[in-house]
């Protein structure tokens, strides 16, 4: 399918999609950028500002293919947006933990391996049904992407086997990360109000089937790992696919796009 | 050489420039040994080429696009040039020449398995001393295609291109 064979209903669900893929990995890649210099050591430090750069990557694609669509510059969907307009999952956007980068940071490493991997499968998940979607250039991206969220995978995979079944401060830490991340994990694996059309275009299968093999995946892991069922994923925080947001998000945007706004029409 | 020049194509000739063009972050290899080059398309003067990146944050690209133009805007002959990114084909390591291999090690970098399957293990011998005694330091390295090792026979630190097979 291109632009010129689809009805106007099914270009703007393609378009309410990409928003939600392009935001995702925007606001997680900020939020992975924030560690920079304080993960736990320094081959961390480089292996995870290595795949926060590659999100950031993924969403600069994401966004190119928006502008492709008309919906305006990638630069500008970037930093321009009001919160309300993102539509990434709430829990991508929560903070690290207290304090901000430049002041006093107390961040939590237990929720962000337990959100990067949750996230990390999910979105090998995605991708892999994107690989077939109706719009071709959605589905080239796809597999380019996938190359490299094979190694994203592997190593949050990695951090989450080995803390959960560590000490007994590291699986109860852990413990209280995964019970944190799973009340709003149902935010990201919702395609919003518009899902129905997404589907019917073809552009990615029923938000139902993706969210049954994530539970799948997960569920073994947590039962490699002694970690108890959670039962169903909750959407706590609100619906970011819907435009709701929270405070964690507004103040990302306006540190991320501080230096952008001052002169958007800069070279970079 | 005139002569060679002469009986050339356009777009043979842009490719030629094209081999003086390197990846700045691996000074040693030109962009065609690193199979960035999908396609050169030239009419009239005017010349498209169809470029894949090789990860797709690469900060690198800008550069390399803006050392593309330069490149191929001093061939004799050409108008304008333009440079696509394109997704498809995807990139693969399996693109890097054998002259490209030799330039990666070169420069301290241990090319890529040949016909690597993603999920298989993965033998990389040291770029210095040709052991295969090493151990994997660090999957990510200092740039995304790369990874960090070390090698326990010569003790030298070093680093290896990723393996990035097409997983579709």
């Amino acid at each position: 399918m291109n632009t010129k064979t689809m009805n106007e209903q099914e270009q703007s669900a393609l378009i309410e999609l990409i928003y939600q893929l392009g935001d995702d990995d925007f606001i997680l890649a900020y939020r992975g950028s924030e560690w920079l210099g304080l993960a736990p050591h320094i081959e961390e430090d480089v292996a995870f500002s290595s795949i926060s750069q590659d999100m950031m990557g993924h969403a600069a694609m994401y966004y190119h293919l928006l502008e492709e669509l008309g919906e305006g510059e990638a630069d500008g969907l970037a930093h321009l947006r009001k919160p309300e307009a993102f539509r990434n999952a709430i829990l991508l956007e929560k903070v690290n933990g207290s304090g901000t980068y430049l002041k006093k940071p107390d961040y939590d490493w237990a929720f962000t391996v337990v959100r990067n991997y949750f996230y990390a499968v999910y979105k090998q998940i995605r991708l892999e049904s994107l690989r077939l979607s109706s719009y071709e250039p959605l589905a080239d991206a796809a597999r380019k992407i996938i190359t490299e969220q094979y190694y994203h995978l592997m190593h949050w995979e990695l951090w989450f086997k080995q803390l959960v079944t560590s000490t007994e401060e590291a699986k109860k830490r852990m413990l209280s990360a995964v019970g944190k991340a799973w009340k709003d994990f149902g935010g990201v694996l919702t395609l919003g109000p518009s899902y129905s059309e997404m589907v019917k275009g073809g552009f990615i299968e029923d938000e139902n089937l993706l969210k049954k093999r994530w539970l799948n995946r997960i569920e073994k892991m947590f039962v490699e790992t002694g970690v108890p069922p959670q039962g169903e994923p909750l959407i706590e925080s609100g619906n970011g696919r819907k435009g709701e947001h929270t405070q964690d998000l507004a103040d990302a945007l306006t540190t991320l796009s501080e230096v952008y706004a001052t002169n958007p029409a800069s070279g970079w | 050489m005139e002569a060679v020049l002469q009986s050339m194509n356009l777009k043979e000739k842009v490719l030629l420039a094209l081999k003086e063009v390197t990846d700045p972050e691996i000074s040693s290899i030109s962009i065609l040994d690193l199979g960035m080059v999908e396609d050169v398309e030239a009419t009239d003067g005017s010349v498209v080429i169809k470029a894949l990146p090789t990860f797709v944050g690469c900060p690198a690209l800008h550069i390399i696009e803006r050392d593309i133009k330069k490149a191929a805007s001093e061939v004799d002959g050409v108008k304008e040039v333009k440079v696509d990114f394109v997704f498809s084909p995807s990139w693969t390591t399996d693109r890097i020449t054998e002259e490209g291999k030799i330039r990666l090690k070169e420069f301290g970098i241990a090319p890529p398995p040949a016909n690597h399957v993603m999920g298989e293990p993965w033998s990389i011998d040291c770029p210095y001393c040709g052991s295969s005694y090493v151990t994997m330091e660090n999957i990510f390295g200092p740039t995304a295609c790369r990874s960090i090792l070390y090698c326990k026979s010569c003790k030298n630190p070093f680093e290896a291109m990723k393996p990035v097979a097409d997983m579709n």
